[in-house]
């Protein structure tokens, strides 16, 4: 009688749909958003969670474009059982993080900002991923499940 | 460069943003405001955010930054129309919005700049003859 019940999301990740955008400079940022908020509006994703995550990429591609040189996004729709979502990669080949889990920290940061872009966004969305290696870059990965 | 107006009602200013910021944009308001407020002396600040479908942390402390500096030039800020989803999403990113009022719509909110400055002209009627910050 084990696993009568599977939840939402377990299981494996389906890829519906990939679309690469760069993002180079401040002007990439609002296109880049709404392309976002396109797919998450074709899944049927509510205000809500659409509004969490399009902050979310905000967060991540501000990041990206002021300690990474820019870099490039992936915004991807996936699916997971009866699961839609979104998930959106940030990949940059910028200096790195030498303390993942110090920026990882509300408050911290090298750019006398606020310190919540990475643990705001962890906390907005349903799944989050950091890499990165000193003096090769960093890549970001979050998901944000449609009911999630 | 896109520019957002700053509407001068009486001895408010009012901002209404209609388009998405992005980060020059929101700097150069900032600017633009503080040295309103200086220039002309007004005592509140008015922010239409109705038309913003997101503020992330950077637009947040934007919204501080003016409402701190328009503080010491004894102005009050207020944000209006902050939509329940955003004010949902800043709350879980972890953004106090602090020394920031907010009122539902604009008439709300110019009332409460209003209470604001008799309450306070009641606290200290010393420097309260409006005269402060040259007009013009
Ligand atoms: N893509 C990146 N490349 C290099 N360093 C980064 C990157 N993203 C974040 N960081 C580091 O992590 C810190 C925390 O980031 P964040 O939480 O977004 O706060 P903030 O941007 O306000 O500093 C940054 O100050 C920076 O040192
Ligand atoms: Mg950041």
């Amino acid at each position: 009688m084990e696993k009568r019940t599977m939840s939402m999301t377990t299981g494996p990740i389906t890829v519906l749909n990939k679309d690469k955008m760069p993002v180079v400079k401040e002007q990439d940022v609002v296109p880049f958003r709404n392309r976002v908020k396109e797919y998450a509006t074709k899944i049927g994703m509510g205000l809500v969670n659409q509004t969490k995550l399009i902050t979310a990429a905000s967060e991540l591609v501000r990041n990206m474009l002021r300690y990474g040189n820019g870099g490039e996004t992936l915004i991807e729709v996936v699916s997971k059982g009866r699961e839609n979502g979104i998930r959106l990669t940030f990949t940059d080949k910028g200096p790195g993080i030498p303390n993942i889990d110090q920026a990882m920290k509300d408050g911290f940061s090298t750019g006398k900002s606020l310190g919540l872009g990475l643990p705001g966004t962890k906390r907005l969305v349903s799944e989050f991923d950091i890499k990165s290696i000193v003096g090769q870059g960093t890549t970001v990965v979050v998901t944000k499940w449609k009911n999630g | 460069m896109e520019k957002i107006p700053i509407l001068k009602m009486g001895q408010f200013l009012l901002v209404t943003i209609q388009i998405d910021l992005y980060d020059r944009l929101a700097l150069n308001l900032e600017a633009d405001l503080v040295q309103m407020v200086s220039k002309t002396g007004a005592r509140g600040v008015l922010i239409d955010i109705s038309a913003v479908s997101i503020v992330d942390s950077f637009m947040g402390r934007i919204i501080g930054n003016i409402a701190s500096m328009s503080k010491i030039m004894d102005a009050e800020t207020v944000v209006v129309g902050m939509q329940p989803a955003v004010a949902i999403t800043l709350i879980e990113l972890g953004l106090p919005l602090t020394g920031v009022h907010t009122a539902l719509d604009v008439e709300k909110g110019m009332a409460l700049l209003r209470k604001k400055i008799l309450v306070d002209g009641e606290e200290d009627d010393v420097d309260d003859d409006g005269a402060d910050y040259g007009s013009e």
